[in-house]
């Protein structure tokens, strides 16, 4: 732990350059916690999807490439990441240049890039490209950053979140600025800072309302301060996801009975809204099962972080965590009524989307962090 | 500034503030998973009831299902209004491809009107793709022709339904009533979710006035259905699948079919009555009277119920409506007419009753009546006179004379007590709406009646004419078959009456109801009584009898009085000349008459709109007594 010195990182690099080329770095717990997960996720789609079979199947591969991507990024030592940071970023950010020019339109929005074999959303990759960036940027400067550096990790973080929001994406651009946001915290700005960009951001609240939210995002922001008042539209989803949640209760109503899901009461049931499904049929139990494996997942992210030997690889293993609780958050909330509806896909459970892959990408990188520290220790 | 503390990096102090902002975020990502668990147990354990009860309101949709209507049926049980199955043509609009073509092609089957088409089109489009829309009834003709032919109509069915329907068809429509779409005044005056299945309400008669008796209770059946109103799964058709998953806790409550009530009418009297009356304006009412029993109820012309039932167009009502003829009026009830000597019967008992005249007292008939000081004739319809009259033969020959002298001893007040006890000029109770009072003038009614103060004076010529039914007095059919019921059974009345009993849809018990009796008049003189019954008598027996004639030869005793009406008044010096007179200003013809003499069994009252006199009135009653006695094989006993 206590190898406090300047070329640390050149030690490390160089001694488990030769182990790590034989050895396979799994992290149990998390890769336990991810399956148990994602099998109770797949036990709700099962359900949501009402047994159709080929979209679990699609389910089944995204979750196979997922974990792929998981297991490769796993064992990559965090050194080649950062020396690889700024392409990364770079590249993405060019991805979503081409999206700009050239991209695929669904949903009434443009966000997927179509490489011939397969279609990427770049938006997602910039979830993990930003808090790379943001760690990279630290990791060669004293923490707590000061007010320039803030500057530049400000360019950082809105010109691709700015791009994504154009497409448009409110969500995706806003945990994009939180995976950043998040980074930054963790290295270290004082609380004052916080405090003063905070009482700005309140202050400018009203400002992407009045220039920069397009109509149907102004929409949710009401329906979201009153849903009733348009119940048949806007507001339709935000109550009859209560009403699954709700009429759930403790036990929920057994798996295949939830009516609200089953007779399409309730829109997005395999997507976005899932969070409903599993309440429905799950009940109160099941939803704290569900929330308990993910604070595990979370807690494991943190401790790594917190375990973590360089300023990159401790910014980034926390903000990663901490962004995949935000998703959690986020979207569990939403579900619930507590935040306006925003497309944000509940972590590892809904279907379809980048968003998996991004995840255990995410994951992948954790692992890294924490396998290649415990190399090294001894 | 920022370079140098690359290499002035401190770890350490590094370190302890991040794992300080771990320590932070871990409090934070505490207290959000704690927000939000506090969210899901109020939305989950202590909201749990409301959102339980709505996902139910969401997952279901509850179906009503019509009750059965109750039959009507005669005194004797035949059904006078019943359900028929019929053939409905109905549309699933998901499945048509070209609803212009299909249309199309059922006209060309005879199955549609061309003209019905764009509404046709506008209804079907109207309703959700799944549901079925019945576009037209059919008849069996029509429902085999398609039958044949369905295959090649995707989307188009033929499904059984019911539709009321009246066997007399037009026979007792002013009686029975009819059934029709519910309309916007209807619903003001019904419980709307009783009548959630039902699509035809009592309109008129007993099927208006017994309506909340034959409609029945309403049913439901909970389908559970998905987000677009489809029904997923019957339960009465998937019996197999009920009590589980989303399908658990399905009620069904079948309806409960309405009453069957019994009426007071004899149909073969009433068919006797409604052939005897064919080509004549006019009504009849047969009572039995000594129960106040409508035996038949005829008002001609009349029209037929079942297309009603079966749906009339607007263009169809507004002919019907608008009918120079007017058959939708029913005149039994509120065709109100001047008595004319119909009254003298019941002026003569006033007569007596009063001590204005006797039994023996007799009267010079010249022709003509004139009021002491003036010189206006009242006129006999005899012009050359009866010669000396007595109240017998005052009532058989009908004399005018006798009856303005008796009018004028009377005076017009006691006149009218006295026939209001009868009945007359009031509604007699019966039990389907739209009767209608009549009038019965008196000095007071004179006052009330006119607005202008010179108009309100009785004068003592408006007596005399009373003394013949005529001037202001008018009564109804049905008033006037009641009143010769009184008369009929010396003071006993009864509250005229079309139901005589119910009969439960579900047990098949059968309740009969009492006959409401009246106040009777029970201070008349039985030997008054018996004079105006013996005169009344005369009427159809002694040659000199109005009735004489039309009714020589009949197997029973008829007691009755004839009665013309005048339409349009004659001047001092002109005579009546039928056959100059336009029709629709000829004289009414009035009868009324009751049998067996000795023991009433019947009532009937004719009147014959612009029959010209009461010689069209009396063979309409002989037919409908003929009838009652061949049907009630009466005669031989009596005689």
């Amino acid at each position: 732990m206590s190898l406090s010195s300047a070329d640390l990182g050149t030690v490390r690099v160089g001694s488990f350059q030769g182990p790590s080329r034989l050895q396979l770095n799994i992290d149990l717990p998390l890769v336990i916690t991810l399956m148990l997960v994602t099998i109770f996720g797949f036990v709700v789609l099962y359900s949501a999807l009402s047994e159709d079979l080929s979209a679990l199947v699609r389910q089944g591969v995204r979750f196979g490439i997922a974990f792929g991507v998981f297991f490769v990024l796993s064992q990559i030592p965090p050194h080649y990441l950062r020396m690889w940071t700024p392409w990364a970023y770079l590249f993405v950010l060019f991805l979503l240049l081409l999206v700009m020019v050239n991209g695929e339109i669904g949903k009434g929005a443009q966000r997927w890039l179509n490489l011939g074999f397969v279609t990427i959303q770049p938006s997602e990759m910039m979830k993990i490209c930003v808090p790379m960036a943001v760690a990279w940027f630290m990791h060669e400067r004293a923490l707590p950053p000061r007010l320039g550096h803030l500057l530049v990790l400000g360019i950082v973080i809105l010109v691709p979140a700015l791009m994504i929001e154009r497409q448009p994406d409110l969500g995706t651009a806003l945990l994009v600025v939180a995976s950043g946001g998040l980074t930054i915290l963790l290295a270290g700005l004082s609380f004052r800072i916080i405090a003063v960009l905070g009482g700005i951001a309140l202050c400018a609240a009203p400002l992407p309302w009045i220039f920069a939210m397009g109509d149907y995002q102004k929409q949710r922001v009401l329906t979201f301060l009153d849903p009733e008042s348009d119940p048949l539209g806007a507001g339709y989803n935000a109550i009859q996801a209560k009403i699954a949640i709700g009429s759930g209760g403790l036990f929920g109503k057994g798996w295949f009975n939830g009516t609200q899901s089953h007779l399409e009461f309730l829109p997005e049931r395999s997507t976005d809204f899932v969070f409903a499904v599993m309440a429905e049929e799950f009940g109160l139990l099941g939803l704290l099962l569900l929330l308990t494996l993910y604070l595990v997942l979370v807690g494991r992210g943190l401790y790594i972080a917190a375990g973590a030997q360089d300023t990159f690889t401790r910014l980034l293993a926390g903000s990663l965590s901490l962004t995949f609780f935000v998703y959690v958050f986020v979207n569990t909330a939403m579900v619930s009524g507590l935040l306006p509806v925003v497309g944000v896909p509940l972590p590892l459970v809904s279907a379809g989307g980048t968003s998996m892959v991004t995840l255990m990408a995410g994951f992948g990188i954790l692992a890294a962090i924490g396998g290649h520290r415990k190399l090294l220790a001894p | 500034m920022a370079r140098p503390n690359v290499s002035l990096k401190d770890h350490w102090q590094e370190q302890r503030l991040f794992v300080s902002r771990i320590l932070w975020s871990v409090a934070v990502v505490l207290v959000l998973t704690g927000a939000l668990i506090a969210r899901l147990i109020q939305l989950q354990i202590v909201d749990y009831e409301r959102f339980a009860d709505l996902s139910q309101g969401n997952r279901l949709k509850i179906e009503p299902l019509a009750p059965t209507r109750g039959l009507i049926l005669d005194r004797n049980g035949l059904v006078v209004a019943e359900n028929l199955p019929t053939w409905q043509l109905v549309a699933i609009p998901e499945q048509i491809a070209e609803l212009e073509v299909t249309l199309g092609e059922l006209e060309d089957l005879g199955l549609l009107e061309t003209a019905a088409r764009p509404g046709l089109i506008d209804l079907v489009r109207s309703h959700r793709g799944f549901e079925r829309v019945a576009l037209t009834n059919l008849d069996d003709a029509q429902a085999a022709r398609f039958a044949v032919r369905r295959h090649r109509f995707h989307g188009i069915d033929i499904q059984e339904g019911l539709v009321r329907h009246y066997p007399f068809g037009e026979a007792a429509a002013h009686a029975i009533g009819y059934v029709g779409s519910i309309s916007l005044s209807d619903l003001e005056t019904i419980d709307r979710a009783d009548y959630a299945a039902t699509s035809s309400i009592g309109k008129t008669g007993i099927e208006r006035a017994y309506e909340s008796r034959l409609h029945g209770t309403v049913g439901f059946r909970q389908q559970v259905v998905n987000a677009r109103g489809r029904v997923l799964m019957d339960p009465a058709t998937q019996a197999t699948v009920e009590g589980e998953g989303i399908l658990a806790g399905l009620e069904t409550r079948w309806p409960t079919p309405g009453e069957n009530v019994v009426v007071a009418l004899d149909m073969r009297l009433q068919l006797a009555a409604h052939e005897a009356m064919s080509g004549v304006r006019g009504a009849v009412v047969a009572l039995d009277p000594r129960s106040g029993d409508v035996l038949a109820l005829v008002s001609q012309p009349s029209f037929d119920p079942n297309r009603f039932a079966e749906g009339l167009s607007r263009a169809d009502f507004v002919a019907l409506n608008n009918d120079a003829h007017r058959p939708l009026f029913n005149r039994a009830l509120t065709g109100r007419y001047p008595p004319g000597s119909t009254i003298k019967p019941f002026l003569g008992l006033a007569g007596l009753y009063h001590e204005s005249t006797t039994e023996h007292d007799h009267t010079f008939c010249p022709g003509y009546f004139s009021l002491p000081g003036q010189t206006h004739r009242y006129r006999d319809w005899r012009p050359q006179g009866h010669g000396s009259m007595d109240l017998h033969d005052a009532v058989v020959q009908s004399c005018d004379v006798y009856f303005y002298r008796l009018a004028v001893a009377l005076g017009i007040d006691n006149m009218e007590t006295f026939l209001k006890r009868f009945g007359l000029g009031a509604t007699t109770g019966l039990d389907i709406a739209g009767e209608r009072a009549g009038v019965l003038p008196s000095r007071e009614w004179k006052r009330t009646a006119f607005s202008r103060r010179e108009d309100q004076v009785w004068f003592p010529g408006e007596t005399v004419i009373a003394g013949i039914g005529q001037g202001f007095t008018l009564v109804t059919p049905i008033q006037l078959a009641n009143a010769a019921a009184v008369m009929s059974m010396r003071g006993q009345r009864y509250a005229t009456r079309l139901l005589i009993g119910t009969e439960s849809g579900v047990t098949g018990e059968v309740l009969m109801r009492e006959p409401q009796p009246l106040e009777p008049l029970d201070d008349v003189d039985a030997a008054h009584w018996q004079v105006i019954h013996d005169a009344m008598l005369g009427v159809t027996r002694e040659p000199a009898g109005s009735g004489f004639r039309v009714m020589s030869g009949a197997q029973y005793t008829v007691a009755g009085k004839t009665g013309t009406a005048q339409v349009f008044s004659i001047g001092q010096d002109e005579e009546y000349d039928e056959e100059g007179l336009d029709e629709s200003l000829r004289d009414h013809g009035l009868f009324v008459a009751f049998a067996p003499a000795e023991d009433p069994r019947v009532v009937v009252a004719v009147v014959v709109e612009n029959g010209g006199g009461s010689s069209a009135a009396v063979p309409v009653a002989r037919r409908i007594l003929d009838s009652y006695f061949a049907l009630n094989e009466y005669v031989a006993q009596q005689r």
